[in-house]
């Protein structure tokens, strides 16, 4: 399973063409590690280091000192999870991004795979949608937050056009309505993304099949979902992941749209809070406990997708 | 070809149509916002009425553009993102196109365990390691309010050198076994050989690349403190959660700051569209 825009390719086999060569300790050319170096310092500079680094504040005493000092950081145990997940605000969080995860997944899945078959083999106007239909996930959140917060305001186009059938309070400063126009907000950003992927495991899935249901005479319909959907079971299984965990990192909507969470933490998402707690109020230890148990959570959703979704691949 | 002919058949009038209908309805729904973006850009009052999403000459002015510049320095917010996004290209085509070649080319030791390093990195949520990249880079480093600080975590792009290394598979082996016979070294190789058959490859990383540190707003919001190194997706951001309200038209400003921000990467995408799509690299090789 790989978070790619290109389909893995089958790795070589090493060539062992010379039998004089394959005593060497770093291989055939090692020049390779050479090359390789700096990005593999990178990683562990940027990602492995801090991951274990992360797992290690969790379970100490982590304070912000001045640099340079010689602190102690005495191990505490559980003591940072019992503090983050007795907060009924963090608890909270993870709620709200069930709910986000609950509105922003199947509906990516299910938009991305009929926009990304109605786009498939479309021969005019190519070049309109693809700008089109990519442009949202290139543009800035920041950029296009703007946009939204003019849309959804109370006096907004959006309820304009609704008239009396908008909700009050407004979509955003509502407790009910915040984090589903956060989850829609997300979606319609993203969804250009999914479509590319959707689009290239579409040309994967053989044409035979599609001829063989219309002989069977299956309609657009039926040959939609007894050929596209199973044909493309990799990439939904993909989507799924990446947007799960996309969507478990939200910050800048619920930090945009809705004024840092609001209204009474209702869009407030575990990352914002890693955020107030850890580097506004100074507890990097609490909020590193929240990460931690973030990516456990997912780590299992994935699981579970992979293995109800994923089927016998 | 009998094939293609089936399968354009297959599709009749009233399924063309509907084609035609859920793509425009798409189309609609992911250009409107950004057409309604410069619109408000340029509203002297903010109308949001369904009028007011259509032009209207006697409410039209560019004032809202000297506003967000008068609050957040356009100028200086687009070359402190320029710097913070070029830092992160040079290291992504240099380091990410040498670690591409090498994966995909040479043989040596570690080669599988650094290739699943960068497919295992793409699931890595980049927010659990905020807290500890934090107090390594902006701490123990003492790298906030500093260039180098913004561009280290996104230095090298792992999903670009998984493309460059798609894209160097595809090179016939053997090209590079002769010009070796022939006494060349490996970066001669890489330079006069690999790179100039892989430009596709390099624009689509470009694009993919360049969308990351541009329009980034949490990293750059935790290391930067001081507004003269911010980049503009920060002080947008910023004026959005703080001034905005302080201002006589705080949609226009706002609007005008997001046209600002988006304008280079939607101008940069329509100019190279055509190279974000999963190419297939195999005509341009045999070529």
């Amino acid at each position: 399973m790989t978070a790619t825009l290109t389909p893995p390719a089958a790795t070589r086999p090493p060539g062992g063409d010379s039998r004089r060569r394959a005593r060497r300790p770093l291989g055939k050319n090692p020049l390779g590690l050479l090359f390789s170096a700096p990005y593999l310092v990178f990683v562990i500079a940027v990602f492995a280091y801090p991951l274990v680094y992360s797992v290690w504040i969790s379970f100490h005493d982590f304070f912000f000192a001045a640099p340079g000092a010689q602190v102690e950081r005495p191990f505490v145990g559980l003591q940072n999870y019992v503090t983050a997940f007795t907060d009924p605000a963090v608890i909270r969080s993870f709620g709200n991004v069930g709910i986000f995860l609950l509105i922003n997944v199947p509906l990516t899945v299910v938009l991305s795979l009929v926009l990304a078959t109605a786009l498939n083999k479309v021969t005019r106007f190519t070049a309109f949608l693809r700008v089109s239909f990519y442009v949202p996930y290139l543009t800035a959140s920041v950029a296009v937050v703007a946009v939204w917060l003019f849309l959804f305001n109370g006096n907004g186009l959006v309820n304009q056009v609704l008239g009396p059938l908008a909700p009050s309070p407004s979509w955003l400063v509502s407790e009910q309505w915040a984090m589903p126009t956060i989850a829609l907000f997300v979606t319609w950003k993203q969804l250009g993304f999914y479509i590319l992927l959707y689009l290239a495991a579409l040309q994967a899935v053989p044409k035979e099949l599609y001829e063989s249901a219309s002989t069977d005479g299956a309609g657009a319909i039926r040959s939609f979902f007894s050929v596209t959907v199973p044909g493309v079971r990799p990439a939904t299984v993909l989507v799924l992941l990446v947007s799960t965990v996309t969507g478990a990192n939200l910050f800048t909507e619920p930090y945009l749209l809705t004024g840092g969470g609001g209204p009474n933490g209702a869009s407030a998402s575990p990352v914002l809070l890693m955020y107030q707690d850890g580097l506004q109020q100074g507890h990097p230890d609490t909020a590193a406990a929240i990460g931690v148990v973030l990516v456990i959570v997912v780590l299992i959703i994935a699981l579970l997708q992979n293995r109800f979704a994923g089927g016998q691949d | 070809m009998a094939r293609q002919f089936l399968g354009d058949v297959r599709m009749s009038r009233g399924q063309r149509i509907l084609r035609g209908v859920v793509l425009a309805i798409g189309a609609l729904a992911f250009l409107f916002p950004f057409y309604y973006m410069v619109i408000g850009s340029l509203q002297a009052k903010p109308d949001a009425t369904v009028a007011g999403a259509f032009p209207n000459v006697s409410n039209l002015t560019g004032q809202n553009y000297v506003q967000i510049n008068d609050r957040i320095n356009l100028f200086q917010g687009l070359l402190n993102s320029g710097i913070f996004t070029a830092g992160v290209l040079i290291g992504t085509l240099v380091f990410g196109m040498l670690a591409g070649y090498a994966l995909a080319q040479l043989q040596w030791r570690g080669r599988g365990v650094t290739f699943a390093l960068a497919l295992l990195v793409q699931v890595v949520p980049f927010q659990l390691l905020i807290i500890p990249l934090y107090v390594l880079i902006a701490r123990d480093y003492g790298l906030a309010d500093n260039y180098l600080g913004m561009i280290l975590p996104f230095f090298i792009n792992s999903t670009a050198v998984i493309i460059f290394r798609q894209y160097f598979l595809q090179l016939p082996r053997e090209l590079f076994e002769a010009a070796r016979i022939d006494g060349a070294s490996e970066l001669a190789l890489l330079w006069r050989i690999a790179i100039p058959l892989v430009r596709p490859a390099i624009i689509t990383v470009v694009l993919l690349t360049f969308i990351g540190p541009w329009n980034e707003f949490l990293w750059p919001f935790l290391v930067t403190k001081e507004s003269a190194l911010q980049p503009l997706a920060v002080s947008l951001a910023n004026y959005i959660s703080n001034v905005a309200a302080s201002a006589s038209n705080p949609f226009g400003a706002t609007l005008a700051g997001a046209v600002v921000l988006a304008a280079p990467v939607v101008v940069l995408f329509i100019v190279f569209q055509r190279y974000f799509v999963s190419t297939n690299i195999g005509s341009g090789v045999k070529g």
